[in-house]
C-alpha cells in the first residue's frame, strides 16, 4: 500500500524533478544577463515575493481572476441553459456566438478600457469575456443532450420548472459544464496576465513587465514562476472540485466501459 | 378508472405522415391488471404514452376517474423500458425515489417513510445509499418500480419494463409486480410485446393489431389468482390462452382484423 502510494508519488514527482534538474545544470554556467542559472533565481525569490508582495500583487490578481472567472460562469452557464433549451433562441443565437468567440479576447482589451477604464472592472471585464465562450458553448451542448427518456420521467412525475432545472438539466449537462469550465481557468489566467501588462498599478503580470523594464532580469524569471506555481496550484483546486461534484460520472463511465 | 376513447395519434413531420394509433377504444376497471400485447412497432409505446399525458393524441380522449387527461396526471406513474435512462445516475438511489415526491406537499418525515416503504416493497432497502449504475440491470427496474410505488400512484403504467433484462430476473420482477398489484390494489396497465408475459401477468389481455393500430381482441385470463412461475406456466389452460393470442398477433401481423373493438371473453378451448 505505501509502497505503491510511493510508486506513485516518484511518478509524479520525475518529470518535473528531471526538467528542473536540466534547467539547472544548462543554466548554471551563464553569463548571459537575459538567461540567469537557475539558482541566481531561486536564491531571488524569496527576498522578491515577501508576504508583503503577497498581499500587494498577488492577492489583487487572484481577486480579479475570481471575479472574472464567476462572472463568466454566471453569465455563461444561464445563457447556455437557455440556449440549450430553444431551438429557435439557438438558431438566432448561433452565427453570432461563433464569431464573438473567434474573436481573440487580447484585442478586446484596448476596446474595454475605452468604456470601463483602466480600474479592475476593465481587468474583470476582460478576464469574463474570454471566460465566457467556452463556458457558454459547453452549457449549450450539455443542455441540448439532456436524455429525452430522463425528461419524460421527470415530466410524468410532475419534476417541472426550477426542480427540473435544478435536479435534472444542469446535473445532466454537469460534465460538459465542467469541460467548459476547464478550459475558461487556463484562459482567464492568461487574461488576468494580459490585463495587467496593459494598464495596471499592481498584479503579478503588472510586476513581471515591471521588472523587465527595469532590468531585474532574475526577478522577472521569479514572477514567471509564480504564474506557473499559480496555474499548478488552480488546477489543483479545480480537479478536487471536479472529482466531488463529477463522482458520479466517473462511477458512471467506469462502469459503461466494464459492461 | 381508465377510458380510453377513439384514440388517434398521427404525427407528422418533414413530409411523412405516419398514423402510429388508428382508433383505440377500451376501458380499465379499477383495480385491475391489463396487459396489451401486440406486434412490435404497432403503437404501444405512443398509446401509454398519450394515457400517461406525455403526448396529446390527435383525436379522441383518454379519462382518468372520469377527468380528462391533459397533462401527466399526478395519479399515475410511469415506469419505462430503459431504466438506465430513467434512473438520475447523479442521485443515490433514495434521492431517486424522493424526488417526486419532493413535488407533492409531503412532510420529510412522510417522504422518508414512503421511500423506505417503496424499497421494501421491491426488496431493496439495502441500496437506498447506492448510485443506479452500480447496481444490475434487474435491481435498476425495481428502483424504477419503488420509485413509481413512493409515488402512491392509482394506476401504474409500465412500458415493456423487463424487454431488458435476462430471462431469469425477468420471472422474479414479474412475479413482483402481481405481488404488489395483490397488496396494494393499484390499477396496472402493462404493456409488452412478450406473449407468455401477457398471458402470466394479467387478468385481461388486450391484443392490438399492427401499425395503424386498432384493439384486434379483449381477453380474459382466467387462470387462477395465485400464480407462480412453476406451475401456471405449465398449465394447460395457459398454453391455451398463449396460443389463443399467438395467433390473434400473427392474424394482427397479417393485417386480418376480426371484428375490432369487439369484446369477447374466454377463448374455446382448443
Amino acid at each position: 500500500m505505501i509502497g505503491r502510494l510511493l510508486l506513485r508519488l516518484l511518478f509524479v514527482v520525475a518529470l518535473p524533478a528531471v526538467l528542473v534538474a536540466v534547467w539547472w545544470a544548462a543554466s548554471n554556467g551563464s553569463t548571459d544577463p537575459f538567461w540567469p542559472p537557475l539558482r541566481t533565481i531561486l536564491d531571488t525569490f524569496p527576498d522578491v515575493w515577501t508576504a508583503d508582495r503577497l498581499r500587494t500583487d498577488v492577492v489583487p490578481s487572484l481577486l480579479r481572476l475570481l471575479g472574472g472567472y464567476a462572472l463568466a460562469a454566471a453569465v455563461g452557464v444561464a445563457l447556455g441553459t437557455v440556449i440549450g433549451s430553444y431551438r429557435r433562441v439557438r438558431a438566432v443565437c448561433e452565427p453570432v456566438l461563433e464569431f464573438l468567440r473567434a474573436v481573440p479576447p487580447p484585442v478586446l482589451v484596448p476596446v474595454i478600457m475605452l468604456f470601463a477604464g483602466i480600474g479592475d472592472t476593465m481587468k474583470i471585464v476582460v478576464i469574463a469575456s474570454g471566460c465566457v465562450w467556452p463556458i457558454l458553448l459547453n452549457t449549450v451542448e450539455g443542455v441540448r443532450a439532456v436524455d429525452s427518456v430522463m425528461l419524460e420521467t421527470a415530466r410524468s412525475y410532475g419534476v417541472t420548472g426550477f426542480a427540473r432545472l435544478r435536479h435534472l438539466v444542469l446535473r445532466s449537462a454537469s460534465p460538459q459544464i465542467f469541460a467548459g469550465l476547464r478550459q475558461a481557468l487556463s484562459i482567464g489566467i492568461i487574461l488576468m496576465v494580459i490585463s495587467e501588462m496593459f494598464a495596471a498599478n499592481n498584479g503579478i503580470g503588472f510586476t513581471v513587465v515591471q521588472f523587465q523594464r527595469s532590468f531585474a532580469i532574475p526577478d522577472m524569471w521569479t514572477g514567471i514562476l509564480v504564474l506557473g506555481l499559480l496555474g499548478f496550484l488552480l488546477s489543483v483546486v479545480f480537479q478536487l472540485v471536479e472529482r466531488r461534484v463529477l463522482g458520479w460520472y466517473r462511477g458512471l463511465r467506469a462502469t459503461t466501459r466494464r459492461s | 378508472m381508465l377510458d380510453v376513447r377513439g384514440l388517434k395519434k398521427v404525427y407528422e413531420g418533414s413530409g411523412r405522415r405516419v398514423e402510429a394509433v388508428r382508433d383505440l377504444t377500451f376501458t380499465v376497471d379499477a383495480g385491475e391488471l391489463v396487459c396489451l400485447v401486440g406486434p412490435s412497432g404497432c403503437g404501444k409505446t405512443t398509446l401509454l404514452k398519450c394515457m400517461g399525458g406525455l403526448l396529446t393524441p390527435t383525436s379522441g380522449e383518454v379519462l382518468l376517474e372520469g377527468r380528462k387527461v391533459s397533462g401527466p396526471p399526478p395519479g399515475m406513474a410511469f415506469v419505462f423500458q430503459e431504466y438506465g435512462r430513467s434512473l438520475f445516475p447523479w442521485m443515490r438511489v433514495g434521492d431517486n425515489v424522493e424526488l417526486p415526491l419532493k413535488q407533492k406537499d409531503l412532510s420529510k418525515a412522510r417522504r422518508r417513510e414512503l421511500v423506505r416503504d417503496a424499497l421494501e416493497s421491491v426488496g431493496l432497502t439495502d441500496a437506498v445509499g447506492a448510485y443506479p449504475w452500480q447496481l444490475s440491470g434487474g435491481m435498476q427496474q425495481r428502483v424504477a418500480i419503488a420509485r413509481a410505488l413512493a409515488y402512491e400512484p392509482r394506476v401504474l403504467l409500465m412500458d415493456e419494463p423487463f424487454a431488458a433484462v435476462d430471462a431469469q430476473t425477468r420471472a422474479d420482477l414479474e412475479d413482483l409486480v402481481r405481488g404488489l398489484w395483490r397488496d396494494r390494489g393499484i390499477t396496472i396497465l402493462f404493456v409488452t410485446h412478450d406473449i407468455d408475459e401477457a398471458v402470466y401477468l394479467g387478468e385481461r389481455v388486450l391484443v392490438l393489431s399492427a401499425s395503424p393500430t386498432v384493439v384486434q381482441e379483449q381477453l380474459k385470463v382466467d387462470l387462477p389468482a395465485e400464480r407462480d412461475q412453476l406451475h401456471t406456466r405449465v398449465d394447460p389452460r395457459f398454453a391455451e390462452l398463449r396460443t389463443h393470442v399467438y395467433e390473434q398477433i400473427q392474424a394482427a401481423k397479417r393485417g386480418v382484423v376480426r371484428d375490432a373493438v369487439t369484446k369477447s371473453d374466454t377463448p374455446p378451448p382448443h
